[in-house]
């Protein structure tokens, strides 16, 4: 087969042709895959959410609502139930203080505010260092740990700036912009329970006291 | 040449990453991990394997002035269904992997491959030279990620051979990359030498 020449109405042909054609098969494959794709995502929210909240028999991904922090963040809650009464919240919440680009993080609290679990979700932190935060935080090592701890009597801040938590060894930044995160989350979760008009239809009960 | 010898230049004769030294920028971002090199590696090969393809088929079709857009095109469109599978299939791959999938379009091995050996050559020497290009780039970014997971964190495709405690820290850093490589090359150097 003889070379197609360079002729300017050979080359528009011949490069009309191949985006269409790339063009088409990107979205054959864009309708197989888009299943999949969403399937996986909600597969990977549901393991973040069963991780963080005690038993639940509901669907928390279903009863998902919305809240605006503060600060502007959209934060996702999914109220965990076990035969219809509340028996923990997963917040998606997140900061912008981190070393390096947002922190995501899936926070597991009590209806009264306390923390039980969490885990780390999206984050761009130093390899090695801040990467620490997704087990530092739930080790039962000095004062590392934040679990079980509530918001409101401990006071959630690495040592160095007052607080009661330790900080990552070298990673003081990620550290900080970690409990920021939580701090984001409690916040919002308190504000919307003082202003009950917001909250959905669940009967949230009032915040802690202890 | 053979196809052995067509297909095996690829792993050391002409290995991308050790004697080419094309590809750097996946090669230094994304080793490490030895999971992450190879996952890396493969979804290379596979664009590799099937631009080349495309490329010999169609090279007498493409006028020569728009034939680098062409190209790119073509490698684009496999890129992007490599991602949207691994974002289907395996999506924590996908995760650690993330901006550097869609940047194998610029790639200079994959387009080399296609300007330099697939569009002179008929399809089947074609895609034997994707592949052996792709699995020699692949081996050379797991052998990298491998150095880096041991003497950084201790463990190699994730199992921990000694404590992540003693690990040093800077070859898991972006410095890690440059150090291991070099001496990755100096060595394979000595070797070619002495060969």
């Amino acid at each position: 087969m003889a070379k197609t020449e360079s002729t300017l109405k050979n080359m528009v042909l011949t490069l009309l042709v191949i985006t269409c054609v790339a063009g088409a098969s990107l979205g054959f494959m864009y309708e197989l895959t888009k299943g999949p794709i969403e399937a996986a995502k909600a597969a990977k929210q549901k393991a973040a959410i069963t991780e963080v909240v005690p038993d639940f028999n509901n669907n928390p991904g279903e009863e998902v609502y919305e809240l605006t922090s503060k600060e502007g963040f959209i934060l996702k809650f999914f109220p965990a139930k076990k035969d219809g009464e509340l028996v923990g919240i997963a917040i998606e919440t997140m900061t912008n203080k981190g070393f390096s680009g947002d922190i995501k993080i899936m926070l597991g609290i009590k209806p009264d505010g306390s923390i039980i679990n969490y885990q780390v979700l999206e984050h761009k932190e130093t390899p090695g260092l801040g990467t620490k935060m997704a087990d530092w935080f739930k080790t039962d090592k000095g004062n590392q740990s934040i679990i079980a701890k509530h918001p409101k009597t401990n006071k959630l801040l690495v040592s160095k700036d007052g607080g009661e938590v330790d900080a990552i060894t070298a990673a003081t930044i990620s550290s900080r912009a970690f409990l920021d995160a939580v701090r984001v989350a409690y916040e919002t979760y308190t504000e919307n329970q003082s202003n009950p008009t917001v909250t959905s239809n669940t009967s949230v009960e009032e915040g802690g006291t202890e | 040449m053979s196809q052995w010898n067509n297909f095996s230049k690829g792993f050391f004769k002409e290995n991308a990453v050790f004697t080419l030294l094309l590809g750097m920028c996946p090669t230094l971002g994304v080793t490490s991990s030895a999971i992450d090199g190879l996952g890396m590696g493969l979804a290379t090969t596979f664009v590799l394997v099937m631009s080349n393809l495309v490329v010999a088929l169609i090279k007498n079709l493409i006028p020569d002035k728009v034939r680098i857009p062409a190209f790119i095109v073509v490698i684009a469109t496999f890129v992007t269904i490599v991602e949207m599978t691994m974002q289907a299939y395996v999506p924590a791959l996908f995760d650690s992997l993330g901006l550097f999938i869609p940047l194998i379009v610029v790639n200079c091995l994959v387009l080399g491959r296609a300007e330099a050996y697939a569009s002179k050559n008929n399809i089947g020497s074609s895609i034997i030279d994707g592949l052996g290009m792709g699995l020699g780039f692949a081996m050379a970014l797991t052998i990298l990620g491998a150095i880096r997971e041991l003497l950084g964190s201790g463990k190699i495709f994730g199992t921990v051979i000694f404590p992540e405690d003693y690990g040093m820290l800077v070859f898991v850093l972006a410095p890690g990359a440059f150090i291991a490589l070099g001496y990755l090359i100096a060595f394979i150097n000595q070797v070619k030498k002495e060969a």
